[in-house]
């Protein structure tokens, strides 16, 4: 079998060094492994949902079994879902498992993203990889949103309804711009089949391309590690591809798979059925979109009522939450690796990580960083915090607006002494920092002093 | 040994699970739940196996490669010069230039296409399915009799023979005349107390559909941006910046309500060009 490969294609001395190459073994960098396997559930599920999903406007009269609906006009995408749901033998189990398959994969993106980030891992020589890897979050997000929108139920259509004005607020080319997207003033009767030619098609072409080059630029460049003993800049420590690494990811990507069956088989998720059909005329209350959605939602929450015209030039007040905040959120999160040796002045290679507390203005940063995506994600939710603590959504507003000011610099101030602390502990008093001993002459012991480092 | 009972038993129990699996499926009996949770051991078996298998039974110290240099040095990177060999093209400016030019050309040609894609935006963020003397209609079509419709009542409303029009859903509502603090200019839009506002809520385009009668305010669910009814629609909370535009009303000689004319301003989510509306709406006069 290997002769026969081999006298055709000559991979078998590549396939021998692959075989053995050697990969650093830690929990945390299993987490854009957990990514990359919820990306194989969904292109499997998604697969599935493909056949059945008819991605179409039109309005026909629903006859399926769901009663309640029995009799009403919806669309014919709409109804294709509720037949996926209830007719179609396993497909609402395909459905739930593809939705947090879908939650699932952005969460275990971000998480690695701050796995990167906080452990510095994008230094050079990745700075490449950390910008294909902002690629593919946003690919990510665009999958999740355009996905989100197809079963055209009422939710999701407040959802688009929301994108387009972000997106007609854009001064001077805003209306062009949504006019081409949406084909015209929302709602269109074609936008269900572009987002379905954008979901099915487009997006996962580019996802799944710029995930074999993420890959092929960590193969080539070899993975990070931590200080283990042994471990230099110049080697790599761990364990070979083949079997322990193979054996590993493999039972890693089964056990995802089985989490996500788990949650799609037995908790509920976006049933559209309770929603209802889209109707440009109403709207549900409370509503949220999916988790990683929020934060742009909480933006356009809080962002004060601002609305202005200079030389005839209406600045609408959705403009700055929903473009320019998420613009200079993106912008500063993909210039980082070109950002932080400015600041530092280091432009050295590194392949050995650092722990967060080894680099406190980083580490201050990106918690004040993640602080402002979590108050903005609490205030999508201001409405639903106002009613559990039964106060009026007038003053969790406020609140959060000024949270969103006091608590990323509070995070930052708090982040940067605890680093300094631990910093200044692990020089001086860690229990298991190693030492050299030396006998003296009385019988005692002196440590015998050593350079800097660890 | 007991590794390997242990992973003997996960694989039994994935098989057992796929096994049921299929008796599910083809009977049809248990549904989303059932099938999630044989799902789940069927596949965490198998992973479960293998990765004991892994942890338990690949032994040996962690084995060390060499980390060779990325750069691949100057004298490499004088050959690729070499190998490009780009003075050989540039020398020619003529033609490099005229390349230069033909290649954004093309790229515009090619882009073209995609201005099918929607149409030029006209008139209509202007316009809406109201016009003066149309009838205000329910979402039932029936035309609405101002006697008909109690004080602190509120409906929706669309121009008759538009009902459920996107860009034209309307709030109706009926205050005391005495409770109305709108601008003298808009006195004459109100009659017998009767208020109508665009739905469409001037921030993010939801429809404003939760009407507070203790302080006689609309509500957009989405982003709590909450207007004034009394005074035109004015934002009073949240993110909106601008009042729900207002459509001028009267009544008819048989007692109907009906549009005295258009919105006030352009409904829905703002955008740079809303004042340059040519024919702005003016109020209605008497009529």
């Amino acid at each position: 079998m290997l002769h026969w490969i081999d006298s055709r294609l000559g991979v078998a001395s590549w396939a021998r060094s692959g075989l053995r190459k050697i990969f650093p073994d830690h929990w945390s960098f299993l987490l854009g492994e957990v990514a990359l396997f919820c990306l194989v559930v969904l292109v499997l599920t998604g697969v599935f949902l493909t056949l059945f999903y008819i991605p179409d406007a039109e309005l026909v009269v629903y006859e399926g079994s769901y009663a309640p609906l029995v009799g009403h006009e919806v669309s014919r995408a709409y109804a294709s879902v509720l037949d996926l749901s209830f007719e179609v033998r396993a497909g609402l189990v395909m459905r739930q498992i593809h939705h947090w398959a879908a939650l699932v994969f952005v969460a275990a993106i971000t998480v690695h993203l701050m796995r990167v980030f906080f452990t510095g891992a994008f230094r050079r020589p990745r700075e490449i990889n950390w910008l294909v890897g902002i690629g593919l979050l946003l690919l990510s997000l665009a999958m999740g949103i355009t996905g989100y929108s197809l079963p055209d139920d009422l939710l999701s259509g407040t959802g688009l309804r929301i994108i387009y004005s972000a997106v007609i607020g854009i001064p001077i080319i805003g209306p062009y711009l949504a006019f081409l997207l949406f084909g015209g003033e929302f709602p269109t009767e074609t936008i269900i089949s572009r987002l379905f030619v954008f979901h099915v098609m487009l997006f996962p072409a580019l996802l799944i391309g710029g995930v074999l080059v993420h890959l092929a630029i960590l193969w080539r460049q070899k993975h990070t590690q931590w200080a283990v003993p042994g471990a230099t800049e110049r080697n790599v420590v761990g364990r070979p591809f083949w079997p322990s690494q193979v054996f590993k990811s493999t039972g890693l990507l089964l056990l995802t798979s089985a989490v996500l069956a788990f949650m799609g088989g037995v908790v509920q998720i976006n049933p559209i059925w309770t929603y209802g059909p889209f109707d440009p005329n109403t709207v549900s209350a409370p509503a949220q979109p999916d988790w990683y959605v929020g934060w742009l939602d909480g933006a356009l929450r809080l962002f004060p009522p601002v609305e202005f015209t200079v030389l005839g030039i209406t600045i609408p007040t959705v403009f700055v939450p929903a473009i320019v905040i998420p613009g200079i959120a993106f912008a500063i999160m993909t210039l980082w690796p070109f950002i932080e040796p400015r600041l530092t002045g280091d432009h050295d290679e590194h392949h050995i990580l650092e722990r967060p507390r080894d680099n406190a203005l980083r580490t201050s940063i990106g918690v004040a960083g993640l602080l402002v995506f979590v108050v903005l994600t609490v205030a999508g939710g201001n409405d639903v915090a106002a009613l559990v603590l039964n106060v009026p959504v007038e003053t969790t507003t406020e609140l959060l607006r000024i949270g969103f000011f006091v608590v990323p610099l509070a995070g930052f101030a708090v982040t940067y002494r605890i680093c300094r602390e631990l910093q200044r502990r692990t020089d001086v008093a860690d229990p298991r920092r190693p030492v050299r001993l030396r006998r003296t002459a009385t019988g005692g012991f002196e440590e015998v002093e050593q350079g800097p480092g660890r | 040994m007991s590794a390997e009972r242990g992973i003997q038993a996960l694989l039994a129990a994935s098989m057992l699970a796929s096994l049921a699996l299929g008796v599910v499926y083809f009977t049809g009996i248990g549904g989303a739940p059932l099938e999630g949770i044989l799902l789940t051991v069927a596949l965490g078996g198998v992973g479960g196996a293998i990765v004991v298998w892994a942890i338990a039974l690949m032994h040996g110290p962690p084995e060390t490669e060499p980390r060779e240099p990325l750069y691949s040095g100057e004298e490499t990177h004088e050959a690729v010069g070499e190998a490009l060999d780009l003075e050989s093209i540039t020398r020619r400016r003529f033609l490099v230039r005229m390349l230069a030019g033909a290649g954004t050309l093309l790229a515009a040609a090619l882009v073209l296409p995609a201005f099918s894609l929607g149409p030029r935006p006209e008139r209509e963020l202007f316009e809406t399915g109201w016009r003066r003397g149309l009838r205000l209609v329910g979402d039932d079509g029936e035309p609405i009799r101002a006697a008909d419709v109690a004080v602190e009542q509120v409906a929706t409303v669309f121009p008759e023979g538009a009902v459920g029009r996107p860009d034209s859903g309307t709030m109706l509502i009926r205050l005391r005349p005495s409770d109305l603090q709108l601008d003298p200019e808009r006195q004459a839009w109100a009659p017998d107390g009767f208020v109508a506002y665009s739905k469409l809520c001037t921030h993010a385009g939801c429809p404003v559909g939760l009407y507070r009668a203790e302080d006689r305010v609309l509500i957009c669910p989405c982003h709590q941006s909450t207007f004034d009814v009394t005074r035109g629609a004015m934002p009073v909370f949240g993110p909106a910046a601008r009042p729900l535009p207002q459509l001028p009303l009267e009544i008819d000689d048989q007692g109907y309500l009906v549009a005295a004319g258009e919105f006030s301003a352009p409904v829905g989510p703002s955008f740079w060009n809303l004042t340059h509306d040519q024919e702005p709406a003016e109020p209605a006069g008497e009529g």
